[in-house]
């Protein structure tokens, strides 16, 4: 019976050692790696916090999409048609950019309010509609606001500030 | 005529496969021979009936019949020949249909190729897989029938979504679910060898060259996605921890713990219990990819299917079939645990670690997938976990796992030195030391991350090369001392040599690959890692539904000329969809890879510009992987009866009903 026992140690050790590396590794990771999104009326009451990732996702405001003369800045207003976020891009849109279009954007809000967007992404079919922007033009179109993930989810909140 | 005639097919395979799947069980139970003999019958006929189905509706696609609906959606009269047939499975209906086509090719496949399995055990194996089909043939025909009329029908289809319509679309989601439901066969073997009660080495010997081959297919699959996606989605990536990535990738993390585990189950006895559990998860897991990527419940680009209805009956489906395996688990798994014993320093331990790791690595890519899901269910926000979550949690991970890699071919059954082990080890660590830093001080890409992932690349590569040169050495003929050494251990060897090969190409990718967005004017350069792209300039070029962009890129090395690219950005008129379609000069040491953006005006273009390191490597080392896998599957003892039936009379002190007739 003892070898039985030392393999049965040898086996709950191991298996105890993964586990608890691999919970530590995956609770940090997600933790520091998780983003939010938040609504363009969101932002514009100032709910999505400063210098931090977010995303941001709504409909390209008609006629808004703006490049700079010579170089590969883009800029365009994203609306949840409650309110509009200027975003700053450089590089090549997707294939599926289009004013009127949903999209969502990955990034950081600078001083000046501008979102400076460090990814786009616009769907592959267009009559797709990404959920959170679904959901953030009907509560806009109610009347309602996103729920906060800050306010509903203290912890995890805190635990991104640097 | 013919779709009704398809869609009779389907009604009349799910009529076999309840027989398929309730009779031979009723049979085992009852112990009836009768009823045991009809699984071989059943499964042989729900396979004609399915693929009867199955040419049906690619019938449909040929013929441009567009009164059916699902053929309406998923092509146009324009579309190629070739597309259309492969359009089939261009959606939801038809994937479907494929994967119950699939796995009726499998049963087909148990019931021809296992007559040395015995009779009983069979048809449980043949029942349970009856009972799956019975479960997507029921899907089909509640849910998604792909053979349901448009009235009136359609002058013309909408087309095939671009994405789908490249060569690599073409094989990538066959292969793909050849392997995803391949896991189904070492499930039913489970299911069958819980419900016998009995689990000897004679059943791990009869389940491993299944779970190698459904491995393999796995592994092609799971390749050749990513093999399109860098293609076709024009952003120059190989893997983008999409959901849908991640839905085929958890169960070859599982599949690959179990083809581990079911070697010490054969050679030592031991991890039966275990070896069980990994069949069961592998298959669930496949399962859960199915119900992530076809309800709709992602934001994906991938989920192109919308339908809570069909969410419900996967998740119905879901949990019956890994509550039931579960419960059955519980209930039965004291009868078949037990196994040799082993200490510390042994293969088995290193196999244990090796399990352990693939199966936390399963269970962070399960968490990072679902936890958004969760989150969102429960109201708390829209969260997204994207690349840096799993890049972070995978890298800690594989450098343990790659670490056994090298040693566990090296290190005895049962019990062994670790002086021994170092001492055969000590060239190959040193190897690999010498060969990272050498790396890191020769280039520019000095990071701490480049210096572990070259050093675990070359630990695999001369750790495998020592496992097999300390094998022939000796030999009077090294070519004859190969061919001598059992082909299961070659395959393993070719499939670790695979893995080295893939982690020196991310290693070197991720590091020393370089990009660039440009603008660009007819007749302008511009550099990259010591190539000139020269822009020539954009013409229209018609396509068979499409009308393209067709730019014109020479690329230059010091004046000489090294490749004319053609990258296109085109539209499809049916479906008023742009597509990006990247032109990619392929070479074994370095790609060049160029993608259109966007008209700026005056012939001015936007160009995205790559040179990417090494990056064929990342699927060099799969292929191997594949080579190893079917060679260690056709090993000689999975063939001989003689061989088995000596394992048995070692393994089984009493000769077992079943097990005595697989002996003959």
């Amino acid at each position: 019976m003892k070898a039985r026992r030392r393999q049965r140690l040898i086996f709950v050790g191991v298996v105890l050692a993964g586990v608890a590396i691999a919970t530590a590794l995956a609770l940090t990771a997600i933790g520091e790696n998780m983003l939010y999104f938040y609504s363009p009326a969101q932002i514009a009451a100032g709910e999505a916090p400063r210098g931090h990732e977010v995303r941001v996702g709504g409909l390209v405001v008609d006629g808004s999409v703006a490049r700079q003369e010579n170089g590969l800045e883009v800029r365009f207003d994203v609306t949840d048609t409650s309110a509009t976020v200027r975003v700053a891009y450089t590089g090549i849109l997707p294939d599926l950019f289009r004013e009127g279009q949903g999209i969502v954007a990955m990034g950081k809000i600078d001083d000046a309010g501008v979102f400076q967007a460090r990814e786009v992404l616009a769907k592959h079919d267009e009559n797709y509609m990404p959920p959170e922007i679904a959901e953030a033009l009907k509560l806009a179109a109610e009347g309602g606001s996103m729920p906060n993930p800050h306010e509903q989810n203290p912890a995890s909140g805190a635990q991104r500030k640097p | 005529m013919i779709p009704e005639l398809g869609h009779l097919a389907l009604i009349i395979g799910l009529a076999v496969a309840i027989v398929q799947g309730v009779v031979p069980l009723l049979g085992a139970w009852r112990d009836v021979p009768e009823w045991i003999a009809v699984a071989v019958p059943a499964s042989r006929a729900q396979f004609l009936f399915v693929l009867l189905a199955y040419a049906c509706l690619t019938y449909a696609f040929i013929a441009k019949d567009f009164s059916v609906a699902y053929v309406a959606q998923n092509a146009n009269a324009e579309l190629p020949l070739f597309y259309r047939i492969s359009a089939v499975w261009g959606a939801h209906e038809g994937s479907i249909l494929l994967w119950t086509m699939i796995l009726a090719l499998w049963s087909l496949a148990v019931s021809i190729a296992s007559g040395r399995l015995p009779e009983i055990f069979r048809a449980r194996v043949l029942a349970v897989m009856g009972l799956v089909s019975c479960g997507f043939l029921l899907f089909m025909l509640m849910t998604s029938n792909p053979f349901a009329r448009l009235l009136p029908a359609a002058v013309d289809g909408r087309d095939l979504n671009p994405l789908l319509q490249d060569p690599g679309m073409v094989i990538h989601p066959p292969m793909l679910y050849m392997g995803y439901v391949g896991m189904a066969v070492p499930f039913a073997f489970a299911v069958a060898a819980l419900l016998g009660g009995r689990l000897d080495a004679a059943w791990t010997r009869w389940t491993r060259p299944w779970t190698t081959v459904a491995w393999v297919f796995l592994t092609f699959g799971i390749a050749l996605g990513s093999w399109w996606a860098y293609n076709e989605l024009g952003w120059g990536g190989w893997w983008f921890w999409d959901p849908v990535e991640n839905a085929s990738f958890m169960p070859w993390l599982v599949a690959t713990a179990l083809i581990h585990s079911l070697a010490v189950s054969e050679q030592r006895g031991a991890f039966k219990a275990w070896t069980v559990l990994l069949a069961i998860f592998g298959f669930s897991l496949s399962l859960l990819g199915t119900f992530l990527v076809r309800s709709g419940v992602l934001v994906s680009v991938h989920a192109f299917a919308t339908d809570p209805e069909r969410g419900v009956f996967i998740l119905t489906f879901l949990a019956l079939v890994i509550g039931g395996a579960l419960t059955l688990y519980a209930w039965r798994a004291s009868a078949i645990s037990g196994g040799g014993s082993f200490r510390l320093v042994s293969r088995e331990t290193l196999l244990l670690i090796n399990n352990v790791l693939l199966v936390v690595a399963c269970a962070t890519v399960l968490l990072g997938t679902m936890y958004p899901l969760i989150i969102d269910a429960l109201g708390l926000g829209k969260i997204s976990v994207g690349p840096p979550y799993f890049d972070t949690v995978f890298a800690p991970l594989m450098l343990p796992l790659v670490f056994v890699l090298g040693i566990g071919p090296l290190t005895r059954w049962k019990g062994d030195s670790a002086g021994r082990v170092m001492r055969r080890l000590r060239v190959a660590f040193i190897a690999s030391l010498i060969a990272a830093v050498a790396i890191v001080l020769a280039t520019t890409g000095r990071s701490p991350l480049l210096f572990a992932a070259v050093a675990m690349a070359v630990w695999t590569l001369a750790s495998t090369t020592l496992a097999v040169v300390i094998r022939v050495r000796g030999k009077p003929d090294v070519w004859q001392g190969l061919r001598a050494l059992p082909r299961g251990f070659l395959g393993m060897s070719l499939a670790h040599v695979g893995v080295g090969i893939f982690i020196m190409g991310v290693a070197f990718t991720t590091a020393f690959s370089t990009d660039r967005d440009v603008r660009l004017a007819p007749g302008a350069s511009e550099t990259l890692a010591g190539y000139r792209f020269r822009f020539d300039g954009v013409n229209a070029v018609p396509g068979p539904n499409y009308r393209a962009d067709r730019a014109t890129v020479s690329i230059f090395q010091q004046d000489r000329l090294v490749a004319t690219l053609h990258p296109e950005k085109r539209l499809y008129p049916t479906q008023a969809k742009p597509m990006t379609e990247a032109a990619v000069d392929a070479g074994f040491t370095r790609d060049l890879y160029v993608a259109l953006g966007e008209p700026l005006g005056d012939g001015t273009w936007a160009l995205r510009l790559y040179h990417k390191t090494l990056i064929r490597w990342i699927w060099l080392g799969p292929l191997f992987m594949v080579f190893g896998g079917l060679l260690a599957a056709s090993d000689r003892r999975y063939r001989s009866g003689r061989r088995a039936r000596e394992a048995l009379a070692e393994a089984a002190p009493r000769p077992l009903l079943g097990a005595r007739a697989a002996g003959g």
